[in-house]
């Protein structure tokens, strides 16, 4: 190796120390050891949960070193690198706030004594009146299962109120309930580390490059061994850039395209007849539902030409293991769950659920999504997957608590319910713990009128998102940090996230803040936690015999073992990674083949508005932003949203890239910048989600709901699109199948989540 | 502690940025990033590419050749350091060297900056922050021979200029049966698409 700048005075020549020794410059060493020290953890963001230390030097989290985890091999996305940011960032909420005079007065400091009491007063005020339900729970998914847990617990014995739900039910409630419908059982039923197996992968309405980078790393080892990749999205996001195949569907439409794969591989014989005969029931049904998809028709309905369906589905069904991966462009749709049965079908049909590196993979998207929705703060479901209208479960449930079963309530009403409810005045006062309503719920003009009618309304947060903004009380949190517990990631693994940091100011942790609530309730003796772990150890016994069993789950095994799978009956049980190998878990060990119809999405394009609007997500942001909105190197990519249409589009309408334009639809409409690009269907345009007030594109779009599991449409409405000196509105209506009031089931609520009578017979998920 | 190269895949890229998030997390350079990632065209296509120093073997670091106060180091592994500040005056000649545009002046502290593959945590065994932290491992940190083993593509670490070719540490990855990259050649082709004139070739500049 030859080099260069040999200073010809030897002793001004400083690149000699580096020509002797080739060591680095002394300093580096003993800069390695500054008294730094590293705590080992799991990032706050998506359902992959990355492993990460935390760099703490005296007592503050400085920064952030790689964790060689088995699912992220020390990878990090960006919102990882920076996450550590939120400790001590300026904008933290270090005291409670009060409103002050009312609806109309100003949100100002308080003592916690003066919050909690008035916030108990005004409940005990309200419950007295109006009964236990017309104070309601909104919980969230981004929390360590330890406060899930408790955030039902809370709702079902400090209040005693049936309307407990969370903001799963924006996420996961219709990919949740498909596997409980097909598999009997709700999770992802293989780990990433089973990815490089497969031969095909099919995504379906995932951008996992954008939302799950380290995701993306486990598809890219199955492609560096030959896999090949199917991209179905109406945009070219970065995975479907290098796809073998991109099908770029109308949103909305992923039934149709499904079942005609489907037929493809019954005429082709590529049907897996044995594992159809032996491991499945529905076979006969699900086949004559399927026969009038042929290409074409398929073609009609999804906007991609015949050829392409074909080649999907030959490259599909001709590989072995094949792997679909869905996420929520399929799942946020009145048929959501339809959607999601579609994909089981076809992996069924094939053989390949229950195979190392085949099957299905629902992609859960908020940290704790999976644990999230097991913890029992779902508006029908008790810790363990437990049923509240189910005496058994009850009465499970209530001897872990310590309750007479009669008095836990019954099933209550969905977050996208919760927002009806509050409006017609039956709700009438609501605790929000992580989460956004005001970015996050569709038609977000109806969720601020109903913010409005709540007093009061009690925000839990550690920054004052849009949501707390309009609370009448604030208390503030810990980030994941300041606190201890475990989460479950998107493969089921159940992790440790350790404390790095002291809460800031005088905020206290979550669950602290729950059982003080609790205690000036009167209810103390039911919350009588002195640490995570003991709200750890009290979930354990409360899953235990459930179907998401965590009763042989301790923090010590999590350590030694890297996370353990649930189930995990028994402590000497190693865990559960790979799920269905030999049986699924309905009584008769067999998988439920559901045929579905296409059936078209609540809105169509029609009239004045000519385009299908979806939202999504951009890498930089996090759900409703209220945390990566504040990071600096985050927010810098992507400080305000924007609206992507095919430069087709845009000659026909004279929109120039970098324009402010309004987009508009029945609901309102908003002005956002416009990206011009061919990488979106002409007919289609996207807006990301993660902003609020003016720039919330939840202001636009549809309530209506899947009439099941009341999951949002979020994913298709019928828009337009204007130049901003166009004042004329528009006056032909889109073509409206239904909405959020004609959907059946949905207002006024019966139960949380509607069944079948036959379902609710043999209810064994 | 043998101190191994970058391979730069952008048919991987993903435009994340994480690589950028993490180069700013350095002690030596906090909040600011010395890799670069870009669009290549967001009107065409969501391509992103990332930028690093190629730390260039054959000619050697023509940065280093021109920098007038034998600022810029080349350790004896041959990593390209960023010129030492004691030395630099920004005098921006490396800026006008280097055939990949990566050193960045600047400005208000009269300083050249620049990638050095994390000296100080590839010197230790470590890899260095971009390719640590990449989900898609686009740009990955290892050797040749595990490379292509391991991973799908062509590794190629020579880029042609015109009549010049440059050598260098870090690898970009090519479809297969691409022999090097060829920057003049891929421009003359865009410029006959155009129907413009193909630039004249020149001399090799660099020996």
């Amino acid at each position: 190796m030859g080099t260069v700048n040999k200073d010809f005075f030897e002793r001004r020549d400083f690149n000699r120390d580096f020509q002797r020794g080739g060591a680095p410059a002394p300093g580096w060493e003993e800069a390695a050891k500054s008294g730094e020290t590293l705590v080992p953890t799991h990032c706050c963001f998506c359902g992959v949960q990355c492993g990460m230390h935390l760099k703490v030097k005296g007592g503050a989290v400085v920064g952030v070193e790689p964790r060689d985890y088995p699912h992220n091999l020390g990878n990090l996305c960006p919102k990882g690198v920076v996450a550590y940011q939120q400790v001590g960032h300026p904008e933290r909420l270090r005291q409670p706030l009060i409103r002050r005079g009312g609806k109309g007065g100003s949100l100002e400091p308080a003592t916690w004594d003066e919050a909690l009491d008035l916030v108990v007063s005004r409940w005990k005020a309200l419950q007295a009146e109006h009964g236990p339900d017309s104070v309601a729970v909104y919980s969230g998914s981004s929390m360590t299962n330890e406060k899930c847990y408790l955030a039902g617990k809370f709702g079902r014995v400090a209040l005693r109120t049936r309307h407990v739900d969370y903001n799963g039910r924006l996420c996961m409630s219709s990919a949740g309930a498909a596997y409980s419908k097909a598999f009997g059982l709700d999770r992802c039923p293989l780990p990433m580390t089973d990815i490089p197996l497969a031969r095909c992968i099919l995504v379906l309405g995932s951008n996992i490059a954008e939302c799950f980078p380290i995701l993306t790393s486990w598809v890219w080892r199955a492609r560096d061994q030959g896999a090949k990749l199917i991209v179905v999205d109406p945009r070219e996001t970065a995975s479907a850039r290098t796809a073998d195949l991109w099908l770029p569907v109308k949103p909305g439409t992923d039934v149709a395209l499904l079942n005609a794969m489907l037929r493809w591989a019954i005429q082709h014989g590529r049907v897996d007849e044995r594992y159809v005969h032996e491991r499945t029931v529905g076979w006969d049904e699900l086949r004559a539902t399927v026969e009038p998809f042929t290409p074409e028709h398929a073609e009609r309905i999804c906007g991609v030409p015949a050829e392409r369906i074909v080649a999907a589905a030959r490259m599909y069904a001709e590989a072995s293991p094949s792997l679909i991966m869905h996420a929520r462009g399929i799942e946020h749709s009145t048929h959501g769950v339809n959607n999601c049965l579609a994909a089981i079908n076809l992996a069924l049909a094939r053989g390949q659920v229950g195979l190392p590196g085949g099957g299905t993979m629902m992609i859960t998207g908020q940290g704790n999504g999976q644990g999230g929705r097991e913890m029992g703060q779902k508006a029908n479901q008790l810790p363990g997957y437990r049923h509240i209208d189910r005496d058994d479960d009850r009465a499970a449930i209530a001897k872990v608590w310590g309750v007479d079963p009669a008095e836990l309530p019954g099933p209550g009403a969905a977050a996208t319910e919760m927002i009806g409810l509050m409006n017609a005045g039956e709700i009438k006062s609501c605790i929000v713990m992580c989460s956004n309503l005001m970015v996050s719920l569709p038609d977000n003009r109806q969720v601020a009128s109903a913010l409005a009618k709540l007093d009061p309304l009690v925000v839990v947060d550690f920054f004052l998102s849009e949501t707390a903004e309009r609370a009448d009380v604030v208390l503030p949190g810990t980030v994941w940090c300041e606190d201890e517990g475990t989460t479950t990631n998107l493969e089921g693994r159940v992790i440790k996230i350790n404390q790095a940091a002291e809460p800031p100011g005088e905020a206290r942790r979550d669950w602290e803040i729950l059982c003080d609530l609790a205690a000036r309730l009167g209810r103390g003796e039911w919350f009588a936690f002195r640490s995570a772990r003991d709200i750890f150890d009290e979930l354990r016994r409360a899953t235990a015999g459930g179907i998401a069993d965590y009763a042989g789950i301790t923090w010590e095994k999590i350590d030694a073992q890297d996370g353990v799978f649930w189930p995990c009956p028994s402590e000497n049980h190693p865990g559960s990674p790979r799920l269905f190998t030999e049986r699924f878990n309905h009584p008769d060990g067999r998988a439920r083949l559901v045929a579905v119809p296409y059936l078209p999405p609540a809105e169509e394009p029609g009239g004045d508005y000519p385009f299908r609007l979806t939202t999504g997500r951009v890498v930089y942001h996090y759900l409703s932003g209220t945390q990566t909105r504040r990071l600096a190197f985050l927010n810098d990519q992507a400080p305000e949203p924007w609206v992507e249409l095919h430069p087709a589009a845009a000659e026909r309408l004279g929109i120039a890239s970098g324009e402010r334009v309004r987009v508009r639809t029945r609901r309102s409409s908003m002005e956002v910048k416009a990206l011009v690009t061919p990488t979106i269907r002409p007919d289609t345009l996207f807006v990301p989600f993660h902003y609020g007030n003016k720039q919330a594109v939840n202001q636009l779009t549809n309530s209506a709901s899947d009439p099941g599991v009341k999951i949002p449409e979020f994913k298709t409405c019928a828009a337009t699109i204007e130049r901003l000196g166009t004042t004329e509105a528009p006056a032909a209506e889109p073509v409206r199948n239904f909405d959020a009031r004609g959907t059946p089931e949905m207002f006024p609520y019966s139960t949380g989540e509607g069944r079948s009578p036959d379902e609710d017979e043999s209810k064994t998920y | 502690m043998a101190i191994h190269t970058l391979f730069v895949d952008p048919s991987r890229c993903i435009g994340c940025r994480s690589c950028e998030a993490a180069c700013r997390e350095c002690d030596s350079h906090k909040g600011e990033s010395m890799i670069m990632v870009d669009f290549v065209d967001r009107g065409a296509s969501v391509a992103t590419q990332p930028t690093v120093c190629m730390h260039c073997e054959d000619p050697i670091a023509p940065c280093a050749q021109v920098c007038p106060v034998m600022a810029i180091l080349v350790t004896p592994e041959g990593v390209v350091q960023q010129a030492d500040t004691s030395r630099c005056i920004a005098c921006q000649n490396c800026v006008y060297a280097c055939p990949f545009g990566v050193p960045k002046i600047d400005v208000a502290a009269k300083l050249m900056k620049k990638c050095n593959l994390c000296y100080d945590r590839t010197s230790r065994g470590l890899k260095p922050w971009c390719a640590q932290v990449c989900p898609t491992q686009a740009l990955w940190y290892g050797d040749y021979e595990e490379f292509s083993l391991a991973r799908r593509g062509h590794a190629v670490r020579r880029t042609g200029f015109g009549a010049q070719e440059v050598r260098t540490r870090v690898f970009h990855v090519l479809p297969d049966g691409t022999a090097r990259l060829d920057v003049a050649g891929l421009l003359a082709e865009a410029q006959q698409d155009l129907g413009r004139a193909a630039p004249a070739r020149r001399e090799a500049w660099v020996l």
